[in-house]
């Protein structure tokens, strides 16, 4: 009997605890607006693009870290657990983190396949989509194509005309409200598209490196012709024999631009700059990348005014 | 499956698209040309509407995958748009007929999963992947021994979401002879207030290496605390019901709250714990975990856990385990893949009553790991702990580690380990090859 009730004592403690835990929670959807966690940067500024003042964005990942190799920190779980709708990359991009994250949120509006679940992979164009076999003999491949899609203004228009339908969807309310902002968005990218392709025009067809394959889309819609990867597969660091044929290679393609990710070791990609008179880039590939980018809008005017002066001065 | 309707949409569109190209290449785009403008508009539109169609051919492909995407979401604008495209004269096509326009559940929907099944029945299949683990040792060990090569673990991991309210992790750890089911549990993730709950086999939340895989260590075996006090490489292991909730704290703290009832059987003949003599005899678990970023690079993890549960000196016989875990982390996001730094720490008091008296043991380790590059790692870890049923036998130890990474996907470890037993002095160097196949869930950080 008495070894019951000891039994029976700590169960109680336990239930009282979860259950006044439970009682002090803050009820998050009494707030008006709508609480939005995106996986990355991007997402959370095409967010706020469409989304104005009526809702709340926050970005998991930092713009200057590898999206790849976030720690799912119980910090972002104090994020998840109050949001109503969470934006992914997909394409298993987020893979080795934000699983475990939705799972352990606690929070069923944003599970995958709820309402609250958005994967912003599904509007954009995707490229490099393996054919046939695939193998980790080729590194670490995605299966469901290259995610590294944002870096593409078309994509960004689609992106946020999803996400726009998604918000209006979640808030009828608002719906004409943020269709409007998609709108006013879209009018204001078509402008910059139009400033930007005119910048790029002249290097349209110049061949670069780029350290992961990080830009397929970026290099499509600008005309680059990215010829190699610093990395001799994705996601294996660079390799003696692999950085000698890439020397090689541009030297033969007269190829003078290094571009590298802010996240990326710069030793290797310095010494095949020394060895070919190529020139090293750290552009950005994400907004948040430095301090002063913080929207779609300059990410793509920074990336822009680095990436023609160094073809300039690499003519 | 209704929706493959709209794919015959695409031909409709690809066939209209190089009309307008042809169109467009004759005479550049120029923006003032108010025709060309109209026509730039036109393709974009139609691009933008290929893009879309591509997008819900994926998700409908990843959807047959998660049956719990059914309630999707699909963009209002061009669900109508290739709604409208895709018209009745699609209906008469070779496609099986929409099998109803409401949302019912999509495994009610897959009627060739059966038999010859195809590409459909596969990608229903769950996350199948295949740990490896194997270990060579050298040097002579009396109390704990090891052979000289061992395949020691092939972890099996089979995970998926079963449907919008739950998911399913099962890990079966093959040793070269017998099968264990290390774990095999469903995870509810959609319970009211906040509420996440397990239910079935799985390794309890009593500090942090008890809940940890093998291969997930840092290090190739278990520290000796976890071994005297803590059931060795098993752990507290056991059938049972978690339930779990984050719990309110000031602003930026992490504070969460787990309750675990098992039926209150863990340990093995060499490394014993609880057992259960009758039905009532069940083992508990709480853990109360503090997170804290202090920068974006570091982070602290405070740990306290409590468990009981009927020791095997006897039916009358009580364990109770407090335990306390630190970890400190730094990781800087600009180099986040090249450097890192773990330090990490747990104390255990064991109270074990049995005859002829109470033994009150203490251990605990302390140990760190720093990442020098990108693929190499070194770390080391001090041992100290009493024993379960002998408190005052302490055994000490000191373990220098060396890892390299060729991928993410295998791993080569060195270990070279001192332990005092008693008066017993052992020196061991351990080899370990892990290697990693298919799709491994990640793990909770």
């Amino acid at each position: 009997m008495k070894r019951v009730s000891g039994f029976s004592r700590l169960l109680a403690v336990l239930a009282l605890g979860l259950i006044a835990g439970a009682l002090l929670s803050p009820t998050a959807a009494e707030a008006k607006k709508l609480n939005v966690v995106t996986s990355t940067t991007d997402l959370a500024a095409l967010t706020e693009e469409v989304g104005g003042d009526k809702v709340n964005v926050e970005s998991i990942a930092k713009g200057y870290q590898d999206p790849h190799f976030v720690e799912a920190k119980p910090s972002f779980l104090l994020k998840l657990r109050q949001a109503d709708l969470l934006i992914a990359v997909g394409l298993q991009l987020e893979i080795g983190w934000l699983p475990p994250l939705i799972t352990q949120s606690g929070n069923p509006r944003i599970q995958v396949g709820a309402t609250g679940y958005l994967d912003a992979s599904q509007f954009a164009e995707i490229l490099e989509i393996p054919q046939g076999t695939v193998t980790r003999a080729e590194g670490d491949v995605h299966p469901l194509g290259n995610p590294h899609y944002w870096l593409d203004p078309d994509n960004g228009r689609r992106i946020a005309r999803g996400i726009a339908n998604k918000l209006a969807d979640m808030d009828t309310a608002d719906g004409a409200f943020f269709q409007q902002r998609f709108q006013d968005f879209e009018k204001r990218l078509l402008a910059a598209e139009q400033k930007w392709d005119a910048e790029m025009k002249p290097y349209r067809g110049r061949k670069v490196v780029t350290y992961h394959r990080s830009l397929p889309n970026f290099a499509k819609h600008f005309a680059l012709d990215v010829i190699g990867y610093v990395e001799p597969r994705p996601g294996i660091p660079p390799t003696p024999s692999h950085t000698l044929e890439l020397i090689q290679l541009m030297k033969r393609e007269n190829c003078k631009i290094i571009l590298v990710e802010p996240y990326f070791d710069l030793k290797t990609p310095q010494s095949i700059a020394r060895e070919t008179g190529a020139q090293v880039v750290v552009y950005l590939p994400s907004v948040g990348g430095v301090k002063e980018v913080t929207t779609y809008f300059q990410l793509f005017d920074y990336d822009i005014a680095l990436l023609t002066k160094a073809f300039q001065s690499t003519q | 499956m209704r929706r493959y309707a709209s794919l015959l949409a695409i031909p409709a569109v690809l066939l209209a698209m190089p009309l307008y190209s042809q169109q467009a290449a004759g005479t550049p785009p120029r923006a003032d040309q108010p025709d060309n403008a109209a026509l730039m508009e036109k393709i974009r539109d139609l691009e933008d509407r290929i893009v879309a169609m591509e997008g819900q051919i994926r998700q409908l492909k990843s959807q047959q995958a998660a049956p719990s995407a059914v309630a999707g979401p699909t963009p209002a604008t061009t669900s109508e748009a290739s709604a409208a495209a895709a018209g009745p004269q699609t209906q008469a096509g070779s496609m099986p007929p929409p099998a109803s326009v409401a949302a019912a559940s999509a495994t009610t929907q897959e009627p060739a999963l059966g038999g010859a099944g195809g590409s459909a029945a596969k990608a229903l299949n769950p996350d199948i992947s295949m740990i490896g683990d194997f270990i060579g040792s050298a040097g002579h060990n009396p109390v704990n021994s090891t052979s000289s090569f061992q395949m020691h673990e092939s972890e099996l991991g089979v995970q998926a979401i079963i449907d919008p309210y739950a998911r399913g992790d099962f890990f079966l750890s093959f040793g070269e002879q017998g099968v264990n089911l290390e774990e095999g549990y469903i995870t509810l993730t959609a319970l009211p207030a906040g509420l996440v709950a397990k239910v079935g086999k799985f390794r309890g939340a009593f500090g942090k290496v008890n809940t940890q895989h093998n291969h997930v260590l840092p290090w190739i075996d278990r520290p000796l605390v976890s071994n005297n006090l803590v059931a060795g490489e098993d752990g507290i292991d056991d059938a049972g019901v978690s339930v779990e909730r984050i719990l309110p704290a000031p602003k930026g703290i992490f504070m969460e709250l787990t309750g675990q009832v098992f039926r209150g059987d863990s340990g093995d003949q060499q490394h014993p714990l609880y057992r259960a003599y009758s039905n009532s005899d069940v083992s508990a678990i709480a853990h109360l975990r503090t997170y804290k970023d202090i920068t974006e690079s570091t982070n602290i993890d405070l740990g306290a856990s409590y468990s009981r549960g009927y020791s095997t000196a006897g039916p009358n016989f009580l364990t109770h385990l407090y335990g306390i875990d630190a970890a400190l982390r730094w990781k800087p996001l600009r180099r986040s893949i090249y450097h890192s730094f773990v330090g990490r720490g747990e104390l255990i008091w064991s109270q074990r009553q049995q005859l002829p008296s109470e033994q009150r043991a203490f251990g605990f380790y302390a140990s760190g790991d720093y990442q020098l590059a990108r693929r190499w790692f070194v770390g080391g870890r001090y041992d100290r702990s009493g024993e379960a049923d002998k408190a005052n036998l302490i055994d000490k130890g000191f373990s220098a580690v060396l890892t390299y990474w060729p991928s993410e996907f295998s791993q080569i470890r060195g270990q070279y380990e001192f332990t005092r037993y008693g008066n017993l002095d052992v020196h061991q160097l351990f080899m370990q090859v892990q290697f990693s196949l298919g799709a491994h869930g990640a793990h909770p950080f």
